[in-house]
């Protein structure tokens, strides 16, 4: 039972049905407005349900904020072949904890979202790929599929009406990389988890090369309402260009970490003082990490701003997948970032020489530095290293490795200079 | 090779989830849930899964080395126990929960006792950061853990114990 109190700055869509006696059961679910977005949807031509979902001004929750309708869109829906849905449940970015939760309290709204996609794009068959620590989540999953396959939801047959749809989960085994959509994509096929070279983006060969539309758990779960409230009520609770609420996962140094549901656009100072309970222990804040371990840290004093895709990016950094990191005045940032490298060194899959190479070396360099045994001139290569390796990988997980490092060395190089051997 | 009940019929479930000529989906879900009764990923295994899928035996190793849940020819203990180190476990005594372990169980990175009872892993983030720091027993997850429910739980397990035995420290998952 993980979930944390919630708080009354939450403004609670996603998470509203969390805290309901049986608030996995379909009874649960069907009492509280379950299935009639996806009863309003069989009733919507695709165009329609796409279009409701690009006026809602829903990104992708998995980190990269691109727009979902958009996203569902590029699906050739004339195309002869099988079309897919394919839930990234894989939810490994360090410092992020959220689908676990919808998946845990809510999982029916997750299987209400998946078939509205598969309404919109004309796909009959979904798979969840859901990481292989989070073995108790599948048998959530596999037991709400379950209710909603004998409740005539899911089916050939679905709410009577002749349209079918299938659906089923599928277990990772380990692998950060596969987070990425097109790893997982390989994962899925039952192979290693190396990226594909793209385009063809999953929208037009994904799954089996046939068109997918591939998104976060959170994003999903974010259709049904969108569909059932409308889109100006989704976009209404957000920011400009960034529609609704998102989960985001506090942790680190803060006195009450937690998971807490904020319209898009929150600040983040508020998110950490108001809702997180201020720094713990009363001392300084030092950074954050605004979106998971993949985007460059924000200073103490950058942090006075709101939290949406295009504030985070205008500040050099990103929203990412909703896991803001805090650390206090005492942190060390080097051991940070060692931290971080090692974690990108164990997890390239090894595919891109930069990425592999980048991510190893990177480690020993910032390893040296934090054993007091490195140059100064380590410092001006741990930069150099971490910039050759922008832009030159198949997928993002160089870039998602060098990032970080260049803020971490650029905004806190002080520390790095305290640390060199005398 | 034969299986338990539980899990042929698993095993046929998973065969039927996927398109007739994409069997192959079902390999590392095989391989997994497999090891889970096998102890590891044992040569015998990968033959079996590579027939039931339709490949060949070497593009199932090749496979299974890229997963850090699979351990290829080397079982884990029967008790699995991940710390996280990660920066959000970091932050909050993650790495000192860790070294507390290797200390208490004498054992480091991904050894196993010698009676095969338990193993030990310093993992990468499983997904638990705000509720760290956080360890998991086989995929039994235990939140907020302190270093005195660390050793509570570790000294259950050096006993004989199986985690559920021990009420001091309950996991949290459903």
């Amino acid at each position: 039972m993980p979930y944390n109190q919630p708080h009354p700055l939450e403004v609670r869509v996603l998470t509203r049905r969390f805290g309901l006696p049986n608030s996995q059961s379909i009874d649960t679910y069907l009492a509280n407005e379950g299935y009639q977005a996806l009863e309003k949807a069989t009733a919507m031509s695709q165009d329609e349900i796409i279009n409701e979902v690009k006026a809602s001004g829903l990104r992708g929750r998995g980190g990269a904020g691109f727009p979902t309708g958009m996203k569902w869109g590029f699906v050739p829906r004339s195309s002869p072949k099988p079309k897919y849905i394919v839930v990234n449940a894989d939810e490994s970015e360090p410092g992020t904890c959220k689908d676990r939760l919808l998946i845990e309290y809510d999982p029916h709204q997750l299987i209400e979202g998946i078939m509205i996609a598969g309404l919109a794009v004309g796909a009959q068959q979904g798979y969840i790929y859901i990481r292989g620590e989070f073995r108790y989540l599948i048998g959530v999953m596999d037991k709400a599929i379950e209710e909603a396959y004998a409740r005539g939801i899911l089916g050939d047959n679905v709410l009577g009406k002749g349209i079918k749809f299938h659906l089923a989960t599928h277990s990772g085994a380990g692998a950060y990389e596969c987070g990425e959509e097109s790893a997982l994509l390989e994962s899925f096929e039952g192979k290693r988890g190396n990226p594909r070279i793209r385009p063809p983006f999953p929208a037009v060969a994904g799954a089996y090369q046939c068109p997918t539309v591939l998104n976060n758990v959170e994003t999903f779960c974010a259709v049904p309402t969108i569909i059932l409230r409308g889109a100006k009520y989704f976009a209404d609770l957000g920011s400009p260009k960034n529609g609704g609420t998102r989960l985001f996962c506090l942790s680190g140094h803060v006195n009450n970490p937690g998971v807490y549901e904020l319209p898009m656009g929150f600040n983040l100072l508020r998110l950490i003082n108001e809702v997180g309970g201020g720094v713990r222990g009363g001392k300084k804040l030092k950074a954050v990490i605004p979106g998971g371990s993949s985007c460059p840290v924000l200073k103490a004093d950058e942090c006075d701003l709101a939290m949406d895709f295009d504030t985070v990016a205008a500040a050099k950094s990103m929203l990412g997948s909703g896991g803001v990191v805090v650390m206090d005045a005492d942190t060390d940032i080097v051991k940070a970032a060692l931290r971080i490298m090692k974690f990108y060194a164990h997890e390239s899959c090894g595919w891109c020489i930069p990425c592999r190479e980048g991510t190893t070396w990177l480690k020993k360099l910032l390893q040296r530095m934090d054993d007091g045994t490195g140059q100064r001139s380590d410092i001006v290569l741990i930069g150099d290293l971490s910039k050759n390796m922008l832009g030159r990988t198949f997928c993002p997980l160089g870039d998602a490795a060098a990032m970080p490092t260049i803020a971490f060395v650029e905004k806190f190089r002080d520390e790095f200079e305290a640390k060199v051997a005398a | 090779m034969t299986f338990s009940p539980e899990l042929e019929a698993r095993f046929e479930k998973f065969l039927a989830k996927y398109p007739a000529d994409r069997k192959r989906s079902a390999l590392i879900p095989m391989l997994i849930y497999g090891q889970d009764e096998v102890g590891s990923v044992t040569e015998e295994l990968i033959a079996e899964v590579a027939k039931r899928v339709g490949v060949k035996p070497l593009e199932v190793r090749e496979v299974a080395g890229f997963y850090s849940m699979l351990h290829v020819g080397k079982p884990m203990g029967k008790h699995h126990v991940q710390v996280c180190t990660n920066i959000s476990c970091m932050l909050v005594g993650g790495a000192e929960l860790y070294d507390q372990a290797c200390h208490k169980l004498g054992l480091g990175h991904k050894q196993v006792s010698a009676d095969g009872f338990i193993s030990l892993e310093e993992v990468e983030c499983m997904g638990a950061c705000s509720w760290a720091p956080a360890v998991q027993i086989g995929y039994d997850f235990y939140h907020n853990i302190t270093p005195a429910q660390l050793d509570k739980l570790l000294d259950g397990l050096k006993a004989g114990k199986n985690p559920d035995q021990i009420t001091e420290v309950p996991k949290v998952n459903c």
